[in-house]
């Protein structure tokens, strides 16, 4: 029991973040100018929108092992695009449903707007996010 | 992927010690070299020096490298120096992909060395799985008509039409009203010459006039706006009548609002003689002053800058009554106004001061003032206000003046004096608010119908603050004046010449590339279901016998269209599914 407990400490995830290049990508460009800390687990994947985000690529994400997914994009009526982000926001309602049934807890898929001068929000949520991941464990299809 | 079997190169920077301090380098180097499909991999000290990029360009030849990826910053501002490089050694620039290793990771991981090279080496990593399935893009050219539109007859819309119209260009210059000139027709003088506003815009006036290059249209607006860089297609109303023009290039100059208080702020539309100080301009310019004032009184920034309360600045008042003071701050905090300094309203009060004292010069005039923002050459206009006794009271901002009305009819003006820590109360005559620029709200409509974003505080937003002042984030649509931000005359005229120099180069060339990153419709997968052309804002996507097209020159490469096709019939180029799945494997398993 100990041990477990030890073991769970332990456990460091992999979380993949998407980030729009205008906002979140640029929001955590400014956490980094900025020299906030935050915990390594993340990896950036950068693309033009969050509206290009496709479900795919996020329930691949899981299938190959991801604890955690962030999506992020640019406030509500900042997109860059006009909209995507509200496109990403309905995929987003349906991600959700899916990992559901798939057996995955949608609790490990994020969607959180940052935008191009928040790089404190950014630190803040890679710490949070990371935290909340930590708690619920590894990816249940990577142990199963 | 190419028919060529890729051959990557990896170019891993120390950025001195921004990301060698933190990032074992030589180890990243040496796992990036057993990556597969890695030719060569090496560290330089700073890739974007001169020889960090001769090195990159000699490797591209020596190596035969077919793919390059640089770990350093981010690709937001060091990609086209590298792409360039790539450029240059022969390489298309879309065969280029870069690792965020600084931003991303040395220096928000500082304290985890350790853990940092492990990430760093997952970047690299990421990299060059989406660099093997990178394809070579040719960027579309597009031509650019030679005619330009500038929205807003103020000195900044008149200048850049001028400018404009000097380097050759058709302009169409269109104003809402049913005069040329702007916020300037309603102001007296302007600082620091106390040149009477007519004596600059008349002269301009004329000249845009007698210009055969510049159209002219009055009381006019723009109803809508389609197309794109080099070929706008814009529809412009004249009550009910709608004329349709085309334009190369389209220049924002709608200036600014002045911002009027509401009713009961400062008793502003409660007691008479208050009023701005654009209003004080309009009635020192008429002359009808019933009544020689005694004293004026002005108040500064309101309505602006009514941020956080500055706590620093209440701890240094230690003999004010604290529960008063309290109080009065907390129904401050309830008053609506713009946050950011107007940056105009300083130099403006000075002048009408001045221009108070002249006329008056029996008058008293005092200005109360939480900051005095003056800057260059104004600081000798500050001096001669106080030489000719313009009085300058500091008073505590976060409690705003209460204004009163004395049985006498004249105004009571109370506040607190910062200096002294009392409260002073001040009969006075008229009591002048300086509001600030605020943005318009057709400005705001205008932006949204040409997709330019806007700052927090309403105003169009420059495409880079430093970088790219004038330009936007659209291609060909450029801003100047107080539309992106308050300025004043020769603020606006500086940047009314500049996004006219840079539409002009624009449109001198005739023709511009643009970047390739459009969608690509695979006809064969297509089923014509037109879900593309319904959620594209841009107008890219049009169906036609059955399957879906696209306009690149429209694309502006969101790739929402790839996300959202059912058949994912939709390539977004660049952007490719492929490429990005081959990311994400690789971020998830080591070998990929």
């Amino acid at each position: 029991m100990e041990q477990a407990k030890l073991e769970q400490k332990e456990f460091e995830p992999v979380i993949l973040a998407f980030c729009c290049n205008w906002c979140s990508y640029a929001g955590a460009d400014l956490a980094g100018t900025s020299r906030f800390e935050y915990p390594t687990n993340v990896r950036i994947i950068r693309v033009m929108c969050s509206g290009r985000i496709d479900p795919t690529f996020i329930l691949s994400a899981f299938r190959w092992g991801a604890d955690g997914v962030l999506i992020t994009g640019c406030h509500p009526g900042d997109c860059h695009y006009v909209q995507g982000n509200y496109m990403m926001e309905r995929r987003f309602a349906f991600l959700k449903e899916a990992m559901n049934q798939l057996g995955i807890e949608p609790e490990r898929l994020r969607l959180e707007w940052i935008s191009a001068g928040e790089g404190e929000k950014f630190a803040a949520l890679i710490r949070d996010t990371t935290q909340r991941i930590k708690q619920m464990g590894p990816n249940p299809l990577k142990t199963a | 992927m190419t028919e060529q079997e890729p051959k990557i190169g990896v170019f891993l920077c120390h950025c001195g010690v921004n990301i060698g301090g933190v990032v074992n380098i030589p180890e990243v180097v040496k796992y990036a070299q057993t990556l597969p499909n890695v030719a060569y991999a090496e560290a330089n000290i700073y890739t974007c020096s001169e020889a960090g990029l001769a090195s990159i360009r000699e490797n591209i030849k020596k190596q035969g490298l077919n793919r390059v990826v640089v770990a350093s910053c981010t690709p937001r501002t060091h990609e086209p120096l590298f792409r360039s490089a790539c450029r240059e050694a022969g390489l298309n620039h879309y065969l280029f992909e870069m690792a965020n290793i600084r931003e991303h990771c040395s220096w928000v991981h500082k304290q985890q060395p350790q853990r940092a090279t492990e990430k760093a080496k997952d970047l690299v990593r990421m990299a060059a799985a989406r660099a093997t399935w990178l394809e070579p893009q040719e960027e579309p050219s597009l031509e650019i008509k030679d005619t330009s539109l500038v929205v807003g007859g103020g000195i900044t819309g008149m200048t850049a039409a001028l400018s404009l119209a000097n380097q050759g260009f058709k302009v169409y210059l269109v104003e809402k009203e049913p005069e040329l000139g702007g916020n300037l027709l309603h102001l007296h003088k302007l600082y620091p010459t106390m040149q009477d506003t007519k004596e600059i815009l008349e002269p301009t006036i004329r000249s845009i006039n007698a210009s055969d290059k510049i159209e002219t249209l009055l009381s006019t607006t723009v109803a809508d706006v389609k197309g794109y860089v080099g070929s706008f297609k814009v529809t412009l109303a004249r009550a009910e009548e709608k004329r349709e023009i085309e334009v190369g290039t389209i220049l924002v100059a709608c200036g600014a609002a002045n911002y009027t208080p509401p009713k009961g702020l400062y008793q502003y539309e409660i007691y008479p003689n208050i009023m701005t100080q654009m209003q004080l301009d309009e009635l020192l310019k008429t002359g009808k002053v019933t009544k020689p004032p005694e004293r004026v009184v002005m108040i500064q920034c309101v309505g602006a800058r009514k941020g956080e309360i500055r706590a620093m600045d209440l701890a240094g008042f230690p003999k004010s009554d604290t529960a008063r003071l309290l109080a009065k701050i907390l129904k401050a905090k309830k008053e609506e106004g713009w946050p950011y300094c107007s940056k105009v309203c300083c130099m403006n009060a000075i002048k009408n001061a001045m221009l108070v004292k002249e006329k008056f010069p029996k008058a008293d005039v005092m200005i109360l003032y939480g900051d005095v923002r003056i800057y260059k050459e104004y600081e000798d206009f500050y001096s001669r206000a106080r030489e000719s006794q313009v009085k300058f009271v500091k008073h505590i901002e976060e409690v705003p003046p209460e204004i009163a009305q004395a049985p006498d009819g004249r105004l009571l003006v109370t506040a607190y004096d910062a200096l002294s820590g009392q409260e002073i109360k001040l009969p006075c005559d008229w009591v002048i608010l300086s509001t600030p620029m605020i943005p318009r709200k057709e400005e705001v409509i205008l932006a949204r119908m040409l997709k330019v974003p806007i700052s927090s505080d309403g105003f169009l937003m420059e495409a880079h603050v430093k970088l790219r002042p004038v330009d936007t984030q659209i291609d060909g649509v450029f801003v100047a004046g107080a539309a992106s931000g308050p300025k004043d005359v020769p603020e606006s005229v500086v940047s009314a010449m500049a996004a006219a120099a840079r539409a002009g180069t624009l449109m001198a060339n005739k023709q511009m590339t643009t970047e390739a990153l459009t969608s690509v419709v695979d006809e064969e997968q297509c089923i014509g279901c037109g879900l593309c052309e319904e959620i594209c804002v841009y107008g890219a996507h049009y169906v036609e016998e059955g399957t879906s097209h696209t306009i690149a020159a429209l694309c502006r490469g969101c790739g929402a269209c790839a996300a959202e096709c059912p058949r994912r019939a939709i390539t977004m180029q660049h952007y490719s599914d492929d490429q990005i799945l081959a990311q994400v494997k690789a971020a998830l398993m080591e070998e990929s």
